[in-house]
């Protein structure tokens, strides 16, 4: 029953979606530059991010912790803290509108309508006060103008999308009277009641245990089948990317450093960072022998302005050119595109 | 000596729920019941499940941090619960604990230095000078750099404040350490940095590890042996090389095909068990991985499986796949 099967073996059924990307660019992501305020300092979380994503894609944003997955989502969503953060520069267009310059208004139209976004702990996402079944009829009459008691049955119908046993009584639950894994199929729910075009995941199995993960990572890909919404998938388990995502951003201290085809990313990963990042998870196809290859040293700060590469400091091909401008990403074969000085000399390494 | 090194019969911790006053039946959270294992000097044995399986607890009642409702805990052979007091202090040298938030486990007021030389301070009178040298021993041990003892905890990073919890659990030299998702909260860069480090002390100083962990890739890398636990028992205990080439008990078989695999070329065919973590309160009936199953039999709902040797030597609770 419980098994792997090798590529060539699988028939079956898919946990992946590997069919052809469409080129249609849904959300275009360009030189995005936000920043956080502090008393003394300021935190340039984002330097600049360019990324597309595509009609019914999945993509996968990876990245160590602090690297700017959440504060990308956040930046596109225009949901960052408004006392301290600010999105400085930069455009996210979606249907040919700048979401940044919409106003306030219009973008709470596209919020949850448009663009659905889950968080990592559902917990303080749910209102604990109000039953499930009421937050997501609540989503639905905001968004469809369907009545209350239309809305209600919809909620229910929502819950058995997201497979949760007995949902005419379930819809009737509070939060807390849920598991973790059952309240992110909640907010699967809520997310999905409104068939948004994008849908940004940010690490939304990170919470759970992993035979629950399981669960949901597959919930998510076989109802983005169903209703060909293009979702972002941030998570920093290269696991998880591997086994859900069509196409990844990999970002490193508030930038993309690397972007291809999942497959091309694992198979030939042209970035240093990349590169190391992939050996220093342990795996046994490697012989369990084996040190596991360290990255030395740590993540810059992003409290002061970094000149050059980000990753120079830690990169054992830095050079002085390294050090002294900041490598654009630029195409490296079909559907590959990588931000570094010397991706030729690394790739032959 | 003669024997394991560190030996646990029987383990049991209930804890009650409330307040059991009113209640004539007052409810527990089963989060150890009938725990037994044992570690060899110098090796490395994990403990791997889903969060609440009750890992942390078998931590806790190893260094006696709680008190078990039953069984016993044999440190070279001695009961830790018949200690006295002072012995239980020198007994404590010789088993030391690494925590999983290298943030909130240390004193955020004293620095490096203070923080790795107080265990031993505890122990004798150390002068300043005594100190420092003692301090930048340990802190070259576990790779950093001697400056570092003048600094506070929130100067350095997550993988800097990791090491200082190992260089303090080391400072007394004892034969065996408790590391409680020791590795979890870091990056995976960093995390590479203390798996080596762990892997480098034991190679040098022979020093025996409990590795818990919820992460089966980690548990794969650093383990010999492997005990995986549901809901408060151990269900299968092996040779890591021989529990990852192939499971026996149903749920460390679902474990390790839900783990993400980071290579795109391997896909699942099935997802494994479906159903959501019974509570420890009220686990349930006999098998209290039943009600998941996919291989359940009439009788996993009424008995509990032993913990019986299987063909290969190794430990498997279930009445199905234990005596195939
Ligand atoms: N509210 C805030 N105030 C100040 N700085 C912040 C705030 N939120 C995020 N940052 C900073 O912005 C950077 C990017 O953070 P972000 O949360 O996007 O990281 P992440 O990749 O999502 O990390 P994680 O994996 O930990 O969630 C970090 O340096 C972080 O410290
Ligand atoms: N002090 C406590 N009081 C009541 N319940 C507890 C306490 N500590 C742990 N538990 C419960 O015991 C079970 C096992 O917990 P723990 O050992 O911490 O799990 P983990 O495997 O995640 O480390 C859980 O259900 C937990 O909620
Ligand atoms: S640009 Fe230079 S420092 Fe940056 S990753 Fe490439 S080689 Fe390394
Ligand atoms: S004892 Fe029965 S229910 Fe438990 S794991 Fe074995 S087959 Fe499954
Ligand atoms: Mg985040
Ligand atoms: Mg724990």
């Amino acid at each position: 029953m419980l098994m792997r099967v090798s590529s060539e073996e699988r028939i079956i059924e898919n946990f992946r979606e590997d069919k052809t990307i469409d080129n249609d660019v849904l959300l275009d992501v360009r030189d995005l530059e936000t920043h956080f305020f502090g008393e003394e300092s300021v935190t340039r979380a984002l330097g600049g991010v360019s990324f597309q994503v595509k009609k019914g894609e999945t993509l996968g944003v990876v990245g160590e912790s602090g690297c700017g997955k959440s504060v990308t989502a956040l930046s596109i969503m225009r949901l960052l803290p408004k006392m301290s953060a600010k999105t400085v520069g930069g455009e996210v267009c979606f249907h040919g509108r700048n979401l940044l310059d919409l106003p306030e208004r219009e973008m709470r139209k596209i919020r949850g309508n448009k663009i659905a976004m889950i968080f990592q702990d559902p917990m303080t996402s749910l209102n604990p006060v109000y039953t499930v079944g009421r937050q997501i009829a609540e989503a639905v009459e905001i968004h469809s103008g369907a009545s209350r008691s239309d809305a209600l049955s919809k909620a229910a119908e929502m819950l058995r999308l997201v497979r949760i046993a007995d949902p005419e009584r379930r819809v009737n639950n509070y939060p807390y009277e849920m598991s973790g894994g059952m309240r992110q199929r909640v907010m699967i729910a809520m997310a999905l009641a409104c068939s948004p075009e994008l849908l940004i995941a940010d690490e939304p199995t990170t919470a759970l245990d992993v035979t629950i993960q399981a669960q949901i990572l597959r919930l998510i890909v076989d109802l983005k089948k169903r209703t060909g919404t293009a979702v972002m998938f941030i998570t920093h388990d290269l696991g998880v990317v591997a086994e859900t995502c069509q196409r990844v951003i990999v970002m490193y201290a508030g930038r993309i450093v690397e972007q291809a085809t999942v497959t091309d990313l694992f198979s030939r990963p042209v970035h240093p960072y990349t590169k190391a990042l992939m050996r220093s998870v342990p795996d046994r196809r490697r012989g369990k022998e084996h040190r596991l290859p360290e990255i030395p040293g740590i993540v810059p700060s992003l409290r002061e302005p970094i000149v050059g590469c980000s990753f120079a400091q830690r990169c054992p091909f830095a050079t002085e050119v390294c050090r002294e401008k900041s490598p654009v990403l630029e195409e490296y074969g079909a559907d590959h595109a990588v931000a570094c000085w010397h991706a030729k000399e690394v790739v032959s390494a | 000596m003669s024997g394991p090194l560190l030996k646990v019969e029987k383990l049991v911790k209930h804890y009650p729920l409330g307040d059991g006053i009113f209640n004539k039946d007052p409810k527990v959270v089963r989060a150890v019941e009938d725990v037994s294992f044992s570690v060899e000097a110098g090796e490395t044995l994990c403990i791997v499940g889903e969060s609440g399986c009750g890992k942390s607890t078998v931590a806790r009642l190893l260094m006696r941090l709680v008190d078990p409702t039953g069984g016993r805990v044999l440190l070279e052979g001695t009961d830790i619960a018949s200690l006295k007091k002072g012995e239980l202090r020198d007994w404590r040298r010789r088993m030391q604990m690494v925590f999983q938030d290298p943030y909130s486990s240390l004193n955020p007021r004293l620095t490096a230095g203070q923080i790795i030389t107080e265990p031993a301070g505890n122990f004798e009178r150390l002068g300043r000078k005594k100190r420092e040298t003692l301090a930048a021993e340990l802190l070259k041990k576990v790779g950093l750099a001697p400056e570092i003892m003048h600094r506070l905890p929130s100067e350095l990073s997550g993988g800097q404040r990791q090491r200082l919890g190992i260089a303090r659990a080391l400072s007394l030299k004892p034969s065996i350490i408790i590391a409680d998702e020791a590795v979890s909260a870091l990056d995976v860069s960093v995390q590479a940095q203390i798996l080596n480090l762990l892997m480098d002390l034991q190679e040098e100083t022979g020093i025996a590890f409990v590795f818990i962990s919820h992460d089966l890739g980690v548990v794969e890398h650093i383990g010999h042996r492997v005990a995986v636990m549901y809901l408060g028992r151990i269900v299968e205990l092996a040779n890591c090389e021989a529990l990852f080439a192939k499971p026996i008990h149903p749920y460390t078989e679902a474990l390790i095909a839900a783990a993400p695999v980071p290579d795109p070329t391997y896909a699942r065919l099935e997802v494994p068990v479906e159903g959501e973590v019974p509570s420890p309160v009220n686990p349930p009936s006999g098998c209290t991985f039943h009600p998941r199953c996919p291989l359940a039999v009439e009788r996993c709902r009424i008995e509990v499986p032993p913990l019986v040797p299987a063909a290969d030597g190794r430990l498997v609770a279930c009445h199905v796949r234990a005596t195939q």
